[in-house]
């Protein structure tokens, strides 16, 4: 057998933050495989960002050995880096700089010659598709370009060893499949090792090797296959016509052997404990509980499905699923009204010559969660932020809640919540100063705004953080307060944008299953995200490109155009990709 | 009308006290704003109020004396004696003087020639020599005037004693307001005006970036705040710091630096609170400019340091250029300086002061109405 391309032995580092000491990898034992990609795979705060930097020497382990490439790390650090390709999370490219002046300035870093460079360059501007805009500062590069110049950055001096520290964070399912492109080109032309860490876990089964970590700890190492095998026969699809989607979902996630339940479409995706579905016969149809009594569901569909790494990782990682199931009682007076809750006509907005979102228009239905995806830059976050009245419309007309937002702004206002990506509560703040300013800021009065407070204690589970600060909080709880802070006025509607953005899949998961309740409680929302997964939990949404409409309609509408011999079942993420493509291919006039 | 107002009104104080007591608790919780609230003013108060001064004391001065008689030691005996000189070296010979001069070893260099005594003897009138370093020019006339002082005492008394007849006319000085000419009675209470400016221009300054920078204006802007609750909210916890960080300074000044406070103390208060209240303009017309805190911060210094240099807070306003003068009618620091000065040292009351309060009001108005327009026209 080879030398390894990366390996650890019983590594152990741990960082002092004041008082307290956090222990970020505790006796991690790994390999990566060389001309392999080697995946490092686990929530927020598992340590994948510690691991990356002692790879390379930028820190130094409390215990353990390291070597990469058969070099020490300890003994011979700049051996290592001159060997060694890293691209952080953050890539250093000089925004003020154009894409060629990075790539002149990484080539003089990392002190390739002059001659050499000149078929480099092509090469890498070939592969990341770059050649066209080498004239553009890098600073005005979409959130994709910018990973794929850093990468290509990283690569001017082939380096042996690969390190990615999340490369695909923040960027849209076009770019993300570009970068894995050229992933597997390096490999596969460069016999290049790439270690790679990432926090889509579908992404783990395009890598040959998946290291587990979690908590600092190393939960696996093996190929996909490896974690995804031992989950068979216990995935299944079930449907039923008798009973709502997000009605089947929260009574299966209540039952005792059903570690996981999400909404696939139509369906709904069941992760068991054991190899077989556990009892499920006491599932309530949806209709008229109260004058027949509870009926049973009898018409429930069930089928098996392929496992996933995600499963593995969820039946893994998930402790106890956190009974959200009655947290937002129905409201009373609730009663569906007939008309649509948001209503946008030909809306547009410019930027002096620029057109950010282009004639659109879209309905949405009360108690509906509606998606607005597009890539980055495709306007979604143009009319989201025109939606909740932070940006008016340059022209067209938007209804919220019944309000002109041209008019009524203010009232409009009162009537919807809002989360944003980077949960935005005031960090000095303790987690009850927080939910006491936005109760008052929403004008609910001393009676009302205790309840409220007293109810968002109790239904996020935060009254044990009640007096901390809210920058002192665990993301998850940090995400948790968020969302508590723009439901106590009880808003209609509930705008989210991306709020699931690097957060990882077991909160996602806890805070999907929260919106379902909401939606089934009948708060409409809306929500921009760039999980691809998160549209199946849909009930409509749009794809946003260069400013207008792409497509509408139920995520089962749009994967349905999609299907072939080739790809029986597409997922939403080669919908959104198919989508796209068409629409640059049909364009006229314009070159490829 | 009123039913239907009422409500409406409440719902818009109850969120402009909320947004007032989190910004409070936003600026008090964070040590590192605490800091900035409260190390800072202390410093300045200390430097300005010890080192900050126009006074010069223990001038060192050398004496060439030639002539050895009673009336040139005499003559020697006033200045050395004198807190404002100290005797650094007694010299011999010419060529001593200008290495003394050029080390800045002696700021002055007194010479009798050898016929000093003589000449008065024979009751004429006889020369004494003053060679000064004049790189500082002020400190050349200040040193001039005090010389001037000696020498005139020392003429009176010599003239009394000899039985000559007195200096046809001589000055007799009463200094009003500042009797021993004390000058940090005039530079403290100045410092009361100066920092208030600086604590409120910055505290309101970075209020809206602060949050710009973490995303909760967005959050903010959501709710069913208008801009106009928002401004308030903001502008409120400005007015308590710099209010609180004025009296601060004020007692300080009574207590600590002993400077006699003779007139109302709220005539003062109505003047720190207009000009309070214009430093919150500023300081909001700043912020709503500002998208960093970075900007927000060197915007509030854009506006301080020339706002305190035509203030009349170190030279005097009727020295500058007539152009200057009239940009430092726009300058709020100008009229509040003129308040404390007055009501420290004059004991002046509201009557008097009437004509510099009602331009920091002006200002006020102005500068708070154009933050509000610039506010809007940024959400936009």
């Amino acid at each position: 057998m080879s030398t390894p391309a990366l390996f650890f032995d019983g590594v152990s580092k741990s960082f002092n933050s004041g008082k307290t000491s956090v222990t970020a990898l505790d006796g991690v034992t790994i390999s990566a495989l060389p001309g392999k990609v080697t995946g490092l795979i686990g929530p927020d705060g598992a340590g994948k960002t510690t691991l990356m930097r002692l790879a390379v020497g930028l820190l130094l382990p409390d215990n353990g050995n390291i070597q990469a490439l058969g070099i020490d790390v300890l003994e011979a650090p700049l051996q290592v880096q001159s060997s060694v390709g890293y691209m952080p999370q953050r890539f250093g490219l000089y925004e003020d700089l154009s894409v060629q002046e990075n790539l002149d300035l990484y080539a003089d870093l990392q002190g390739v010659g002059h001659e050499q460079r000149q078929a480099r360059y092509e090469e890498l501007l070939q592969m990341t598709a770059l050649g066209p805009f080498t004239d553009r500062l890098a600073g005005r590069l979409s959130g994709g370009m910018k990973q794929k110049l850093g990468l290509a950055c990283t690569l001017i001096k082939i380096p042996r060893l690969l390190l990615l520290d999340e490369p695909t964070v923040g960027v849209d399912p076009i770019s993300r499949r570009e970068l894995w492109a050229i992933i597997d080109r390096l490999v596969k032309q460069e016999q290049l090792s790439v270690l790679v860490s990432t926090a889509y876990l579908n992404e783990a089964e395009r890598c040959d090797e998946v290291v587990l970590l979690n908590e600092g700890r190393r939960l696996g190492q093996g190929s996909p296959k490896s974690y995804s095998e031992p989950m068979r026969g216990r995935t299944f699809h079930l449907s039923s016509t008798r009973l709502d989607k997000r009605r089947l979902q929260t009574q299966l996630s209540a039952i005792p052997g059903i570690i996981d339940a999400v909404i696939d479409g139509e369906k709904v995706r069941v992760v068991t404990r054991k190899a077989q579905l556990p009892d499920i016969s006491d599932l309530v149809a949806d209709g008229d509980t109260a004058i027949n009594g509870p009926s049973k569901l009898d018409d429930l569909q069930i089928e098996p499905v392929e496992p996933s790494f995600e499963d593995a990782f969820i039946a893994t990682l998930k402790v106890d699923t956190p009974s959200v199931a009655d947290w937002f009682a129905p409201r009373d007076g609730a009663a569906l009204e007939a008309g649509p809750i948001i209503e946008v006509v030909n809306a547009q907005r410019r930027f002096g010559d620029f057109y950010a979102v282009r004639d659109i228009s879209f309905k949405v239905k009360q108690g509906e969660i509606f998606g607005l995806l597009g890539a980055n830059g495709a306007g979604k976050s143009t009319m989201f932020r025109m939606l909740c009245g932070l940006l008016p419309a340059s022209a067209g007309q938007l209804t919220v809640a019944g309000h002109d937002l041209r008019r009524a702004a203010a009232d409009a206002r009162s009537r919807l919540g809002y989360m944003a990506q980077r949960f935005s509560l005031y960090v000095d703040l303790s987690v009850a100063q927080n939910l006491n300013f936005f109760a008052s800021a929403y004008g609910l009065g001393r009676k009302q705004r205790k309840q409220r407070i007293e109810w968002a204690m109790a239904a996020f589970e935060l009254t044990a953080y009640a007096a901390t600060n809210s920058g002192d909080l665990p993301l998850g709880y940090k995400q948790r307060l968020a969302m508590a802070a723009a439901l106590l006025h009880e808003p209609d509607i509930l705008f989210l944008d991306e709020p699931t953005s690097g957060v990882d899949p077991l909160a996602r998961r806890e805070f999907w299953q929260r919106i379902n309740g909401l939606a089934a409680s009948g708060v409409t929302i809306l929500v921009t995200t760039h999980f691809m997964d998160e549209a199946n939990y849909c009930d409509r949404l749009v794809i946003m490109a260069e400013g207008e409409v792409l497509a509408e309609g139920t995520p089962t509408q749009m994967k349905a155009g999609f299907r072939s011999a080739a790809l029986p079942s597409p997922t939403m993420e080669d919908a959104f990709i198919g989508l796209i493509e068409n629409r640059q291919k049909n364009k006229p006039g314009v070159a490829a | 009308m009123k039913a239907a107002l009422t409500p409406r009104l409440n719902a818009s104080l109850r969120r402009i006290v909320a947004l007032a007591i989190k910004e409070l608790l936003a600026i008090l919780k964070d040590r590192k704003s605490r800091i900035v609230l409260i190390g800072p003013p202390l410093l300045q108060l200390i430097i300005f109020g010890y080192a900050a001064t126009f006074d010069l004391n223990d001038i060192p001065v050398a004496v060439y004396n030639e002539d050895p008689s009673a009336a040139s030691r005499e003559l020697v005996a006033r200045v050395s004696g004198s807190p404002h000189f100290h005797l650094q070296a007694n010299i011999e010979h010419d060529a001593q003087i200008a290495p003394l001069i050029d080390n800045k070893k002696a700021l002055m260099v007194l010479h009798l020639g050898p016929n000093f005594s003589a000449d008065l003897a024979h009751g004429g009138s006889s020369k004494a020599q003053v060679i000064i370093d004049g790189r500082n020019s002020n400190t050349a006339l200040l040193v001039l005037g005090y010389l001037r002082n000696i020498i005139t005492d020392y003429n009176i008394d010599w003239a009394q004693r000899h039985g000559r007849a007195k200096p046809l006319a001589t000055l007799q000085v009463r200094p009003w307001f500042n009797s021993n000419l004390v000058s940090r009675w005039f530079v403290v209470p100045g410092i009361i005006g100066l920092l208030t400016l600086v604590i409120t221009t910055i505290v309101t300054a970075l209020s809206v970036a602060r949050e710009r920078e973490a995303g909760t204006f967005d959050q903010l802007l959501v709710t069913p705040m208008r801009p106009f609750e928002i401004l308030i909210g903001k502008a409120f916890p400005g007015i308590l710091i710099g209010i609180l960080e004025g009296s601060f300074i004020l007692l300080m000044a009574v207590y600590w630096f002993e400077v006699p406070l003779r007139g109302s103390l709220g005539a003062l208060y109505v003047g720190m609170f207009l000009f309070v209240m214009a430093a919150v303009g500023i300081g909001l017309m700043i912020s709503s400019l500002a998208v960093t805190q970075q900007q927000g911060m060197l915007g509030a210094f854009l506006f301080i340091v020339p706002a305190v240099i035509l203030s009349g807070f170190a030279t005097p306003i009727s020295n500058m250029p007539e152009v200057i003068q009239y940009l430092t009618y726009i300058d709020p620091l100008r009229y509040f300086l003129v308040i404390i000065r007055g009501v420290f040292l004059e004991g002046d009351s509201y009557a008097i002061l009437l004509n510099y309060y009602w331009p920091m009001a002006l200002i006020a108005l102005v500068t708070l109405a154009m933050a509000g327009w610039l506010f809007r026209r940024r959400m936009n």
